[in-house]
Parts: C-alpha cells; sequence; structure tokens
C-alpha cells in the first residue's frame, strides 16, 4: 500500500515533468540562452514554496504519516565534491537536456533514444563509485 | 479542464513540484531521482566488487516506484494528456537553433535531430547522447544529487552546499551551452 503511494507520487511527478516542459531538451537549451523565465519561473516556485514549507515543517514540528516529526538530514559539508561534480552533471545536462527525472519521464513518453541517455547515466554512476575514492571530495 | 490539455505554465508546474516534494517529505523520504541510478548499479550485482553499491537496494524500493511512476506518468502526459506537444521557445532561441541545424526548434517536444530512432542511426548522436548521460550519472553521484536532490530539496532546506552543486550546474551547463554545443551539433 505504501509502495503505492510513491507509484502515485511519481505518477504525478512524470505528468508535471512533461506537461511543464521541464523534460524537453529545447527549454533546458532555451534556460542556458537565458531566452525564457519559464524553467527559472518552474525552479524558483518551486524553491520559494519549498523554503516556506519546510520552515513550517520545523517551526512547527509537522508530524509525519507515521506519527513522528518531520527530520530532514543537513547534507555532509564539502566544497570540492560539490562543485566539480556540479560542474560535470552540468556538462551532461545542458548536452543531452535531460536529469534524472526527466529521463524516467521521456521513456514513458515514447522517446526511445532516451535509453541510450539512461544506460550511459547508468554507466557514469557506476564508474564513479569505481574511482570515487581516488576524486577529491 | 482545457488547461490540463495545454502545455502548462511555470507557475503551474513549479508548485506541483513543491506538492511532490512534500508528500514525499510526508512520508520520510528525501526527494532525488539520481539516487535510483546507484540503485540500478547494485540490483546488476555492483555490490559484489564495489561497497559504495553494497547496501540493501530493498530499502529503496520506494524510489524505484516514484521512478516508474515518473515513466507512466509520462506516457499517461503525452498519449493522454496533451493535444500539441511542441514546445513554444523564444523565437530567438529557434532562429539560434536553426542556425546549429535544428529544424525541428518550436516544432516538436524534443529535437529530433537528436531523439528520433532515424537520428541514433548517425555515430555522431550516438555519441552525444552516450556522453550526455555518462556525464549526468556520474556527475550527479559525484555531487551527491541532482536537480531534484539539490537544486529543488537542498535548497529548500537552505543548504550551502547544494547552492555549490547548483552553481556547478549552471557552469557547467552555461559552458556547454555557449561554447561547446556551436561545434558539437
Amino acid at each position: 500500500m505504501r509502495l503505492f503511494i510513491f507509484f502515485l507520487t511519481g505518477i504525478l511527478f512524470g505528468i508535471t515533468m512533461f506537461k511543464s516542459e521541464a523534460a524537453s531538451w529545447f527549454r533546458i537549451y532555451e534556460m542556458f540562452q537565458f531566452n525564457s523565465f519559464h524553467m527559472y519561473g518552474i525552479i524558483g516556485s518551486a524553491l520559494a514554496l519549498g523554503v516556506l514549507m519546510i520552515q513550517i515543517i520545523k517551526r512547527y514540528k509537522i508530524k509525519s504519516a507515521y506519527g513522528e516529526p518531520i527530520v530532514i538530514p543537513d547534507k555532509a559539508m564539502s566544497f570540492s565534491r560539490y562543485a566539480y561534480g556540479g560542474i560535470i552533471f552540468g556538462l551532461g545536462w545542458g548536452l543531452a537536456g535531460a536529469c534524472p527525472g526527466p529521463i524516467f519521464t521521456l521513456i514513458g513518453a515514447g522517446f526511445y533514444p532516451i535509453l541510450v541517455v539512461l544506460v550511459f547515466a547508468i554507466l557514469g554512476t557506476w564508474v564513479y563509485g569505481l574511482i570515487a575514492k581516488k576524486l577529491p571530495h | 479542464m482545457e488547461w490540463i490539455f495545454n502545455p502548462w505554465p511555470w507557475y503551474i508546474g513549479g508548485p506541483m513540484i513543491a506538492l511532490i516534494m512534500f508528500l514525499l517529505l510526508y512520508f520520510v523520504k528525501n526527494f532525488g531521482m539520481s539516487s535510483t541510478l546507484r540503485t540500478f548499479c547494485t540490483i546488476c550485482g555492483a555490490g559484489k566488487s564495489n561497497e559504495f553499491f553494497n547496501f540493501d537496494w530493498k530499502t529503496q524500493q520506494w524510489n524505484l516506484m516514484v521512478s516508474a511512476g515518473a515513466i507512466i506518468g509520462g506516457a499517461l502526459a503525452a498519449h493522454f494528456l496533451s493535444t500539441d506537444s511542441s514546445v513554444a521557445i523564444h523565437p530567438d532561441t529557434i532562429t539560434k537553433l536553426q542556425d546549429l541545424n535544428i529544424n525541428s526548434a518550436g516544432v516538436s517536444y524534443l529535437p529530433e535531430e537528436l531523439f528520433s530512432m532515424q537520428a541514433l542511426m548517425q555515430p555522431k548522436v550516438l555519441l552525444i547522447l552516450s556522453i550526455g548521460g555518462f556525464l549526468v550519472g556520474f556527475g550527479a553521484r559525484y555531487a551527491g544529487g541532482c536537480t531534484s536532490g539539490h537544486a529543488i530539496s537542498g535548497l529548500s532546506n537552505l543548504q550551502l552546499v547544494s547552492l555549490y552543486a547548483v552553481i556547478g550546474f549552471f557552469i557547467g551547463g552555461l559552458f556547454m551551452n555557449h561554447l561547446l554545443l556551436p561545434y558539437i551539433l
């Protein structure tokens, strides 16, 4: 039952990615050209509501579905892994025009060449795991 | 109901993403799509030789369900909730893309020059998609998250490191878009 809720949440997410055109290579290209407010509006409004939501959760100790206060773990402090990893991710985002969420959405939408992107994204993740210890973090 | 079939404006898309993040938080999960890529590696047996992938993938079943849902949601949106899926990008962007021989700009959802089965027969296109995918997967794990994990949930929780990551996303993306893509396409 609980897994089914996550499945429904995923469906909502997939529909949102496709319909808001966040899954379109064209929108990502246009975003990096600074030619439209669209993508900035999506990320910005999600973020503004997200900040508000998390502040409310923390201040009023909002309880989860299981009756316990929601605790959001902080991310580990570092600079290099986020900067280097971020730049590498950005190069891929700008080239393939899809981040991991939309990759799944586009498979469903029937753009099968995106499977190449998915397979190589998994391969990239695997290679990272293999050499992670040698990279600056 | 007409609005559902039209492309959604940013002020619907953004709040929907915030709602999805809330639903996951309510069930004590953190929004992050690239984690599933790592789970795939583990399911394929990568944990036997490497400790980074050595975890019980069943703890990630919930995220596999989110990903499966994202596939079904994409299918529903494309086939039942859209009358015209062309993307109305800015005319200047269309002109710029036409100069780079992407003539499907403004006409289709994804560039046919990159995402049609015909295009896939060209070695250059295959290279673009595979290198792009590799960088997305490698970079997301190196940075500990992608757009959903850092730009949305990390920044929402005011994590300074997510700001580093998102600035990185944009440095990489702008470099690719302005300096490399004109020579690649």
